[in-house]
C-alpha cells in the first residue's frame, strides 16, 4: 500500500468505519482533499445506508391498563424491537456509503450517552438516534439545545420530574460535567442554578413527545456562570455553548476520537478549539482534525484501538456481510458486541464508553477470537483461496486496509495452512484491533 | 447516570438467551480448547519481558498439539507453580464496588434524627422500621444478612468516609476512590500499584466484570477478566499456533497492540488456570438466567453471580489476592425507595451467599470483602422522589478477620457542605488498613501519605 492509499485507508477507518476495497481505489484516485470533501458534504444522501430498512417498532397497545401479562409481552416486544433497532444502526454503518455522517452519530451517541435501559422505549431511541444523525454534522449549539428536550434525554437524566421549588440537578450537571464545559469549568452551585432553568419540561411516553408545563417553569432569576438573569433552557443552552471551555472540551473530545488521546491543553486543541469557538460548527471542526498533519502522523497510527462496535462493522464491511446476516452466527453479532462491553442505545453509563485500553482485557480477547472465527467461517474467501498460501498475507491486508503485517503476524499467517484459520487470525491481530 | 431500571428489566437477557443451556463453566473449559496451547507456567509480567520471551517460545515448542490436557483434568503444574509465587500469608480482598453513589444514609440510618426524616421526607425510614446496631443508628430493613454477620462480630461499618473537597461527578468521584489520588491525577490504581511491588503472576488481581476497573490497573500490568459469558466455539488447531505466534512480545506497534498481545498470552493462563477450577468445583447458586452475558453488572442477580465465581477461585486455591466485583445502579435520583430497596437487597443476598460459602472452607478464613461506592447522597431529597449526589457515606468490611463494631465518627445531620454530609474518615485510611492487614504490605506502596489504621482489622 503506497503512501497516499495508506492515509486514505486510515481516514476511512477513522471517518467512517473502513473502506471497501472499491471505495479506497476511488479515494486513491480523487486524491486525500478531495476525499475529505466528499465525506464532509452533507447535502448528499447515504444511498448505502438509506437503502437499509428501518425494522417496525410500533408499541403494542393493550388499551389504558393492561393486565401483568400483558405488561410482560408489551416489555419483551420492547426488548425485541431494541436489537432490531441495534442491527439497523450496524447495518446502516456496514452499507454506508458517506459513512462520516454515521461515524458523527456513533459519537454522539458515546457523547450524549442515553441507555434504553431506563428509558425503556425504542421509539425514543430512534427519535434521539434521528436527532444526531440530523444535527450531528451541524451547529454545536442547535444540537445541544435539541438534546435538552429530546424525550429520550429528559427520561435518562430525569428532567422529566425538575420541577420548579424542587429542582432535580441530575441533567443539569452531566450537561456541563460532560456534554459541553468539561469538569473543572463550572462549581456545584452552576449546576443547582441550571437544574432550575430546565424545569418545567415533561415527556409524554405515548406519544414520545415534550411540552412546557408553565407551572411547574422556574421564570425567576438565577446566577449561573457568573451571569445573572431570568434564564430558561435556551439561555444556558446558549450561555455554556459559547463558554470558550466548551469549544475546548468538545475539540478534545472529537480529535481523541478520531485521531490519539489527548489532554485539552495540548496545542491541536487549542489551536482547533479557536476555529470551533468561532462558529461552533462541528463539520468545521472535523474538517480541522482530519486534515491536521498530526491526523495522519506516528502517535494517530497506533493510538486507537477499535471500539467494539468499529470492530465488528469494519469486519463485516471487509467481507460483505450485513450485521443482520451475520446475527445468526454462533456467537451473534449482539451477543458479541454484549461481551466486548458496547451494545448500542445501551452506554454503561452517561459517560459513555471509555476509549483504548478499555477495550482490551481477556475477556475481550476471547469474545473478538470466538467471533472472529465463526465469522470467518460463515464468509465468502473466494478472494483469498485463488491464489496459493504465500499470497494470503498480502490480500488479508489489502480486504481488511492494514498497511503491513508487523514480523509476528506475518510469521502466523505464514504458517496457517487454511485459508480460514487465516482470515480469523488476521481479524483477531494486533493490526486489525487497532483502529 | 441510569437508575429505576424497569422491573421487568431481566427479560432483556432473553436477547443472548440462546445459548443458555451453556454454563459458565463450560464456557471457561471451552476457552481451553482455543487457547490451551499458550500454556505459558508462569508468565512474567512485561516488567521482565526477555524473560517472557524465553518461556513464550519454550511453550509453543511444547504445546502445538492444539487439544489441551490440562483443561478437562486438574489444576495443571502452571498453577501449583503460580501458588508458590504468592507470599506465605495469603490475606485474599475481595472489592465490591457499588457505581452511582449508593445512599449511605438509607443504608445505615440515623434513627428519629430530626433533619434526616425532614429532609427526606418520604424517602425516611422510621426507627421502627429500621435494623437497630446501636448509637442511634440502623441497618437499612433489607440487610438482614449483614446484621447477622454484625452479631457475629465479623462486620465492621467505618462511617463518614469520604476525601477533602468533595467531588459530586461519578466519573471524577469514581476515579479518586479507584486512584487513591484525591488531589491529582493518576492513571494507576490503588491495588495495581500495590501488585506492581509484588506480583509476578497476571492472575494476582481479578475483575470478575466486562472490563478492568482502575483500582486494578498498575504501572507493570493490570487485572485479568474472568469472563462474563457462556459462547462456545471451536478454533482449529491450526489457528491455536498462529494465535501464539502472533501474540508474542513484540513492542513494534506501540502499547496499545503490545496489551493486546499480552492480553492474549494472559487469556492462555486464565484458561489453563481458571478453567478446571471454575469446572471442578460443584455448581453453588449460579442460575442460567444470571449468566447472560448482556447481564452486565446492571442486573440484580449479577452480584450473586460475581461472588460465585470469586468463590470458586477462593476455594480452588487460585494464585489471586485481589478480586474486583461490582453492582450498577445506585445513582437514584428518582423513585428511590423501592429502587435502592431491591438493590439493597440483592446486596444483602449476594454478600450473605459469599460469606457463607467462604465460611464452609478453610480457604475463606483469609478472605476479607470491602464495600466501596463513589458518593453518598444529599440530605434532602429532591422533588422526584430521589436524591442528588452527595459525599460522605459508611463503608462496610466484613470477614472472619474483621473486629466488628463501628469505626469513624458518625456525620453532623445539621453541619453540612451545601447540604452534604462532611467526612470524618478519610478512605485512604480504610485502604491503609486493608492494605496491611489483609495484603500485608505497607501502605506506602499503595497510597502516598500515612493515614491512620482504624484497627478494624
Amino acid at each position: 500500500m503506497d503512501a497516499t492509499a495508506s492515509n486514505l485507508a486510515h481516514l476511512y477507518r477513522r471517518a467512517g468505519f473502513g473502506a471497501t476495497t472499491q471505495q479506497l481505489a476511488a479515494a486513491t484516485a480523487a486524491g486525500y482533499d478531495a476525499t475529505v470533501g466528499e465525506l464532509l458534504d452533507r447535502s448528499g444522501p447515504d444511498d448505502g445506508a438509506d437503502a437499509v430498512r428501518l425494522p417496525d417498532i410500533t408499541p403494542g397497545y393493550f388499551g389504558p391498563n393492561p393486565s401483568a401479562d400483558q405488561r410482560r409481552q408489551l416489555q419483551a416486544q420492547r426488548n425485541a424491537q431494541i436489537r432490531l433497532l441495534q442491527l439497523w444502526w450496524l447495518d446502516r454503518m456496514v452499507a454506508s456509503t458517506s459513512p462520516l455522517r454515521e461515524k458523527l452519530t456513533f459519537f454522539w451517541h458515546g457523547h450524549f450517552a442515553t441507555a434504553n435501559e431506563k428509558v425503556d422505549s425504542p421509539t425514543m431511541m430512534l427519535l434521539q438516534n434521528t436527532l444526531l444523525r440530523g444535527k450531528g454534522a451541524g451547529s454545536f449549539d442547535q444540537l445541544l439545545a435539541a438534546m435538552t428536550t429530546d424525550p429520550a434525554m429528559m427520561v435518562w437524566l430525569d428532567s422529566n420530574t425538575n420541577r420548579k421549588g424542587r429542582p432535580n440537578e441530575n441533567f443539569s450537571r452531566e450537561l456541563m460535567e460532560l456534554f459541553s464545559l468539561g469538569i473543572g469549568n463550572y462549581s456545584d452551585a452552576d449546576v443547582r442554578e441550571g437544574a432550575r432553568a430546565f424545569t418545567g419540561w415533561v415527556v409524554d411516553r405515548e406519544a414520545a413527545s415534550v411540552r412546557l408545563v408553565q407551572a411547574q417553569a422556574d421564570y425567576d432569576t438565577k446566577n449561573l456562570l457568573g451571569q445573572t438573569g431570568t434564564f430558561r433552557a435556551e439561555d444556558v443552552v446558549q450561555l455554556i455553548a459559547r463558554h470558550p471551555a466548551t469549544a475546548a472540551h468538545i475539540t478534545q473530545r472529537m480529535f481523541s476520537r478520531l485521531a490519539f488521546p489527548v489532554p485539552v491543553d495540548h496545542p491541536v486543541v487549542v489551536g482547533l478549539a479557536k476555529g470551533f469557538a468561532a462558529d461552533l460548527d462541528v463539520g468545521n471542526l472535523v474538517r480541522g482534525v482530519i486534515t491536521s498533519p498530526l491526523f495522519t502522523g506516528a502517535d494517530a497510527r497506533t493510538g486507537l484501538v477499535k471500539e467494539p462496535v468499529e470492530w465488528m462493522v469494519g469486519a463485516l464491511r471487509a467481507l460483505g456481510l450485513s450485521a443482520t446476516g451475520a446475527q445468526s452466527l454462533n456467537p451473534t453479532v449482539l451477543t458479541t458486541l454484549d461481551l466486548l462491553g458496547q451494545s448500542l442505545f445501551n452506554p454503561p453509563s452517561v459517560g459513555g464508553w471509555p476509549q483504548n485500553t478499555y477495550w482490551l482485557s481477556t475477556q475481550t480477547t476471547l469474545a473478538r477470537l470466538r467471533f472472529a472465527t465463526a465469522l470467518a467461517m460463515k464468509a465468502d474467501v473466494g478472494w483469498l483461496e485463488g491464489g496459493p498460501a504465500a499470497t494470503w498475507p498480502d490480500l488479508l491486508a489489502a480486504r481488511l486496509g492494514i498497511d503491513h503485517w508487523s514480523p509476528g503476524t506475518l510469521s502466523a499467517l505464514k504458517a496457517t495452512t487454511g485459508s480460514r484459520s487465516s482470515l480469523a487470525l488476521a481479524l483477531t491481530s494486533p493490526e486489525f484491533v487497532l483502529n | 447516570m441510569p437508575e429505576n431500571i424497569p422491573a421487568e428489566h431481566a427479560e432483556n437477557s432473553s436477547c443472548v438467551g440462546q445459548h443458555g443451556g451453556v454454563s459458565r463453566r463450560e464456557f471457561l473449559a471451552g476457552a481451553g480448547v482455543l487457547l490451551a496451547v499458550r500454556k505459558v507456567p508462569v508468565r512474567p509480567r512485561a516488567a521482565s519481558r526477555a524473560v517472557a520471551s524465553s518461556t513464550a517460545s519454550t511453550a509453543s515448542t511444547t504445546s502445538t498439539a492444539g487439544v489441551p490436557s490440562a483443561t478437562s483434568g486438574a489444576p495443571s503444574t502452571a498453577a501449583a507453580a503460580a501458588t508458590k509465587s504468592v507470599p506465605t500469608t495469603p490475606g485474599i480482598l475481595v472489592v465490591l464496588t457499588l457505581y452511582g453513589g449508593n445512599d449511605g444514609l438509607n443504608t445505615l440510618i440515623p434513627l428519629d434524627a430530626g433533619p434526616y426524616l425532614q429532609g427526606r421526607g418520604p424517602l425516611a425510614y422510621a426507627a421502627s422500621e429500621a435494623i437497630g446496631l446501636g448509637d442511634g443508628l440502623g441497618l437499612h430493613p433489607a440487610l438482614t444478612g449483614l446484621k447477622a454477620l454484625w452479631d457475629r462480630k465479623q462486620f465492621a461499618i467505618v462511617r463518614g468516609v469520604g476525601y477533602p473537597n468533595p467531588s459530586r461527578s461519578h466519573f471524577r468521584s469514581q476515579d479518586i476512590w479507584q486512584s487513591a489520588a484525591p488531589a491529582s491525577y493518576v492513571n494507576t490504581g490503588w491495588l495495581g500499584r500495590w501488585y506492581d511491588t509484588v506480583g509476578t503472576d497476571p492472575l494476582g488481581m481479578v475483575a470478575v466484570a466486562s472490563n478492568i476497573p482502575r483500582s486494578m490497573v498498575g504501572a507493570k500490568g493490570s487485572a485479568v477478566v474472568v469472563p462474563v459469558g457462556n459462547v462456545r466455539s471451536a478454533i482449529s488447531a491450526d489457528q491455536a499456533r498462529g494465535a501464539e505466534v502472533m501474540n508474542r512480545p513484540d513492542d513494534s506497534l506501540g502499547v496499545l497492540a503490545s496489551r493486546v498481545r499480552t492480553n492474549a498470552a494472559d487469556l492462555g493462563r486464565v484458561d489453563t488456570v481458571f478453567g478446571p477450577m471454575l469446572a471442578s468445583q460443584a455448581s453453588t447458586t449460579i442460575t442460567s438466567a444470571s449468566l447472560e452475558p448482556g447481564a452486565g453488572t446492571r442486573y440484580a442477580n449479577e452480584l450473586d453471580l460475581q461472588l460465585n465465581v470469586v468463590a470458586k477461585l477462593i476455594k480452588a486455591g487460585a494464585p489471586t489476592r485481589a478480586y474486583a466485583v461490582s453492582l450498577g445502579g445506585f445513582d437514584t435520583h428518582a423513585n428511590e425507595k423501592a429502587n435502592h430497596a431491591r438493590l439493597m437487597g440483592v446486596v444483602d443476598q449476594a454478600l450473605s451467599s459469599f460469606v457463607n460459602l467462604m465460611g464452609q472452607d478453610p480457604a475463606g478464613q483469609n478472605v476479607t470483602l470491602i464495600v466501596t461506592s463513589e458518593f453518598g447522597r444529599r440530605v434532602a431529597a429532591n422533588g422526584s422522589g430521589g436524591t442528588d449526589h452527595g459525599t460522605a457515606a459508611p463503608m462496610f468490611v466484613i470477614g472472619p478477620k474483621v473486629k466488628g463494631g463501628f469505626y469513624g465518627d458518625q456525620p453532623s445531620l445539621t453541619d453540612l457542605d451545601q447540604g452534604d454530609l462532611k467526612f470524618t474518615t478519610d478512605f485512604r485510611s480504610v485502604y491503609s488498613t486493608v492494605m496491611s492487614g489483609v495484603l500485608g504490605a505497607d501502605p506506602k506502596v499503595a497510597i502516598d501519605s500515612p493515614f491512620p489504621n482504624l484497627g478494624f482489622l
